[in-house]
């Protein structure tokens, strides 16, 4: 079998973040990511935007709603109302 | 749920109670400004009551209104700065002939963590998540951000998900892009 260029590793990339291939093709990504420092540097920072889009704006969903929401706020939503 | 589909009244005026402190906490975060934080509430609030015939009973509405109000606040971010859209096309790597990436940079010398713990870099996530296509954002939004399937993610938006996992995947290595473009110095 040929080796797995970068360009291929890198195409299918989601897939091993995602852990969705063959065990047999992640271990053909495994094999090429041993060797070659430039897509093990590529797969880490592929990880770390995920890490930072969900970080900077993830929703706590256990979080309190915060409390001082202006009134007016609300009466200029309630006021722009599509015609239904 | 019916009642907001029917343009009630009553149903409004109680979606708008419950969800904007949410909202504007979201809104808050992204533009660290009260007034167009604000601005970008009001703007999310009426984006989903043009839609809300589209919203899908069987995800939560909570969820739904959260991408929109993420998305009315990215907008709102890039509008203000002036900034414009990426092409997904021109932030994709690229390769030599013989498969090997052009121009590799080493990786970032901070962890997320430590990214993001300086409001500045956190805002530069903002602005770069703001400068994807529509498209793209709304799939990192659910995918990356909500943590939704692909299997829902491609229901919420319409298309298939294998159309989910090309987007994403683009819209990844061009957020990567745009990221190290700010963190790596040449």
């Amino acid at each position: 079998m040929p080796e797995l260029s970068c360009q291929e590793l890198i195409r299918f990339l989601d897939d091993y973040v995602d852990d969705t291939q063959p065990a047999e093709l992640r271990a053909e990504f495994e094999r090429h990511l041993e060797i070659c420092p430039d897509c093990v540097d590529y797969l880490k920072t592929y990880r770390d935007t995920i890490s930072l889009a969900r970080g900077a704006c993830a929703e706590d969903p256990s979080a309190p709603p915060p409390d001082d929401i202006p009134d007016e706020l609300i009466q200029i939503i309630l006021r722009s109302r599509p015609a239904g | 749920m019916v009642g907001l589909r029917k343009g009630d009244h009553d149903a409004f005026d109680s979606f708008v109670r419950l969800f904007a402190p949410r909202a504007m906490r979201i809104a808050r975060r992204v533009l660290q400004n009260e007034a167009d934080a604000a601005d970008a509430v009001q703007d999310a609030f009426i984006s989903a009551m043009s839609s809300i015939r589209q919203f899908r009973a069987d995800c939560q509405l909570a969820t739904w209104f959260q991408r929109v109000v993420t998305n009315a606040a990215l907008m709102k971010l890039r509008s203000k700065l002036r900034k414009d859209i990426r092409s997904i096309d021109e932030l994709a790597p690229a390769f030599y002939a013989d498969g090997h990436r052009i121009g590799p940079k080493p990786a970032w010398a901070q962890t997320p963590d430590e990214i993001l713990e300086r409001s500045e870099r956190c805002r530069m996530v903002h602005e770069r998540i703001s400068q994807l296509p529509e498209d793209s954002r709304n799939v990192v939004l659910l995918r990356d951000i909500q943590q939704e399937s692909t299997a829902e993610t491609a229901r919420q938006l319409g298309v298939s998900e294998s159309v989910v996992k090309t987007r994403l995947h683009r819209a990844r290595q061009a957020l990567r892009s745009m990221i190290e473009e700010e963190l790596v110095v040449a």
